[in-house]
């Protein structure tokens, strides 16, 4: 398995430790990258949400019992199990920064990638994006809205990432040594508890980088090998180990 | 010289030497499946005009009841493939008696599997990005390439036919172009053989190859999983017993013998072989999987299944009561010999084939590869239903009019010719 490897690798650490499971995430994610609400959302998996947030439990009584938030946006894989099956190249992972791009234009809706990735980060737009009450006037202009019959993901808001490079560019800055904080997602913007941190998994001055190299930091569903560039942190035993499938005798890794 | 006004109106039609029913009962008949037909075209139009949204399908189960179908007819449809390789190029002569109805399945499969897919995929206009922007990497791109390059040479293949009708035949340009195309048969059906393996292999790929996905990941040889060519196999172990179910069928629906007793029971050894080499090599793929796959996955065998509706009782169907039964019924000749057993194991054979195909496309999603996640429950709607019968009916309309109008069946004169005189 290869893994494609850039000079500027975006990534995600979000702390499961600080993560109320407030939802703050899911809300600017949807006003940011324009997802159209759902007329009838009783059924919770067929509801476009870029971020999910699932809630963890250790499974045991009071007084004993805990339960956690974890935050699930597109884990933007290094190996990406949607990318190889995409009958029509819809996504890829070409692009400097490393996030895996979705062409929505040219996706023929076959929902091939939604059955490839194990994280349910994909979603299909079942019916026309309709925005009740003028709330079209509020759409980010810096973002596509799709049809129907497309399937759509969390792209690490890029668009923010071209107008951060623009403003650099403006400036006279090299477009690709951007500051840390320059360019963040929009979930990562509103948590509330700063439980998100993003940046360049490459550049060691980011806090990201720091973050994802800690013993307490571990990504979902490793063993699988999709080399994702979102980490999870916990300095909870229980949490980590929910993180990935582990036989019983089997002891979390690090 | 007189007409003869017992014999149905539209009787000069008929294949030569032939007796059919009369035209209002087929008329009715035709109805009676045309009415299905309209509501399955009604659920088809709600579809196109509406959505995916109104079917049952959701963010976990962006395959469901159609692509098990698909995959199903596409499987059992092998009978066209595999049948026309034996007759064509290995010259197994006595496959001509069933080699048309063969035909026609599969051109019916094939294109009843596409008609699914032109709902099934949420952008249908852009189904031509499959050639124009393919990606080489992927299974679904050869399944693409195979599967309309395949239905193209199943239309060559039943074009003959067509053009053999009584009437059509008389017009000396129809006829030399069906005689021509019958001397090149034998390379379509190279063609075809060819194609057809591919696309039931790279559909089996398709699933083996989602390394993010434990149900189904297998190691493989090559580029291929394993499951490339446990399809493949599976295909022809089902498809050319399917093709006599469907010519049974025909037979009690009609009243008439269609093809002899000895051409069936070759069709059920020839799947009884090819199902026994599939088993083989099924049993070793799934304790490979057991043994292997879940454990570097860090799952058990027992996590993989759940409840009633995705147990273990439809591996345990798949693989004993559907797969080892009907193959020692189909290879033992006296068990083979005798109608009802030999029906029996044509009927499992091809429910042990669906099932296979329904677990890879639905529980395979339905299972939770996060371990928070949760199981989730699929069941299709009556918009999926709809357009399913559809494609049944379309098939019921084909074959009848194929049936009525096209010497299909070689031995028909002969095995009723007892009975009429």
């Amino acid at each position: 398995m290869e893994t494609k490897e850039f000079t500027i690798k975006w990534g995600m650490a979000i702390d499961l430790d600080k993560c109320t499971g407030c939802g703050a995430c899911m809300v600017a994610c949807q006003a940011e990258n324009n997802l159209a609400p759902i007329a009838d959302a009783s059924n919770k998996i067929k509801v476009m949400n870029w971020i999910t947030v699932y809630e963890l439990s250790n499974g045991k009584p009071y007084p004993e019992h805990d339960v956690a938030y974890l935050p699930r946006p597109c884990q933007q894989c290094g190996h990406p199990p949607c990318v190889s099956v995409c009958p029509v190249i819809a996504t890829d992972k070409n692009e400097e920064g490393g996030i895996v791009s979705q062409v929505t234009p040219r996706c023929i809706g076959c929902r091939y990638c939604m059955a490839a990735c194990p994280y349910h980060a994909r979603y299909f737009n079942w019916r026309d994006p309709v925005w009740p009450g003028g709330l079209e006037k509020a759409l980010t202009p810096d973002v596509s809205i799709r049809p129907r019959g497309v399937v759509e993901k969390c792209t690490f808001c890029h668009h923010r990432w071209m107008a951060a490079k623009d403003k650099a560019i403006v400036e006279g800055r090299d477009p690709m040594d951007l500051a840390e904080g320059e360019y963040v997602t929009s979930c990562t913007e509103a948590c509330p508890n700063g439980a998100i941190t993003f940046g360049d998994l490459n550049n060691e001055d980011h806090e990201v980088a720091k973050l994802a190299s800690s013993k307490h930091a571990h990504r979902l569903l490793e063993r699988l090998g999709a080399d994702t560039q979102v980490y999870y942190v916990s300095r909870r035993e229980w949490v980590l180990r929910q993180l990935d499938n582990y036989l019983e005798d089997e002891k979390v890794k690090g | 010289m007189g007409k003869n006004y017992s014999l149905p109106a539209d009787h000069e039609l008929f294949p030569e030497g032939a007796s059919r029913c009369s035209l209002t009962k087929f008329s009715i008949w035709m109805g009676l499946v045309g009415a299905v037909a309209l509501w399955g075209l009604y659920a088809a139009f709600r579809v196109l005009a509406e959505g995916l949204g109104v079917t049952g399908l959701d963010d976990y189960f962006g395959f469901g009841l159609w692509i098990t179908f698909d995959l199903a007819v596409i499987a059992l449809g092998a009978g066209a493939f595999f049948t026309g390789l034996l007759r064509y190029i290995l010259n197994i002569d006595p496959l001509k008696n069933i080699i048309n109805l063969t035909v026609i399945i599969g051109f019916i499969c094939y294109s009843g599997a596409m008609l699914i897919l032109v709902l099934d995929v949420g952008q249908p206009i852009r189904a031509w990005f499959g050639y124009w922007h393919a990606n080489v990497h992927s299974m679904l791109t050869e399944v693409i390439f195979c599967i309309t390059c395949y239905l193209i040479v199943l239309i060559i293949e039943y074009v003959p036919l067509v053009l053999e009708q009584k009437q059509l035949n008389k017009i000396p340009v129809l006829h030399h172009i069906a005689h021509n195309l019958h001397v090149w048969m034998p390379l379509f059906a190279g063609i075809g053989a060819f194609l057809s393996t591919f696309h039931q292999g790279s559909l089996g790929g398709m699933y083996g190859v989602l390394f993010g996905r434990p149900y189904v990941l297998r190691d493989g040889f090559f580029i291929w999983p394993w499951t490339f060519f446990l399809f493949v196999i599976s295909a022809v172990g089902s498809g050319p017993v399917f093709t006599v179910l469907i010519a049974t069928l025909m037979e009690k629906m009609t009243g008439k013998k269609l093809v002899s007793w000895e051409i069936k029971s070759l069709m059920g050894k020839i799947a009884g072989a090819m199902l026994l080499v599939y088993l083989v090599f099924k049993f070793a793929d799934t304790y490979a999987w057991a043994v292997d796959v879940l454990p570097r996955s860090g799952l058990t065998f027992d996590q993989n299944f759940y409840q009633t509706i995705y147990g273990k009782w439809l591996l345990w169907s798949e693989l004993f009561l559907c797969g080892i039964v009907p193959c020692v019924i189909l290879l033992t000749p006296k068990l083979r010999n005798t109608p009802a057993l030999f029906y029996s194991a044509a009927l499992l054979d091809c429910a042990g084939i669906t099932i296979n195909r329904y677990v890879f496309t639905v529980q395979a999603l339905a299972m939770p590869v996060m371990p928070f996640d949760s199981w989730e429950i699929y069941a299709p709607n009556w918009a999926e239903w709809g357009a399913t019968a559809l494609v049944i009916a379309y098939g019921a309309i084909i074959l009848s009019l194929s049936y009525r109008y096209l010497p299909v069946f070689p031995q028909e004169r002969a095995l009723n010719a007892t009975k009429s005189s």
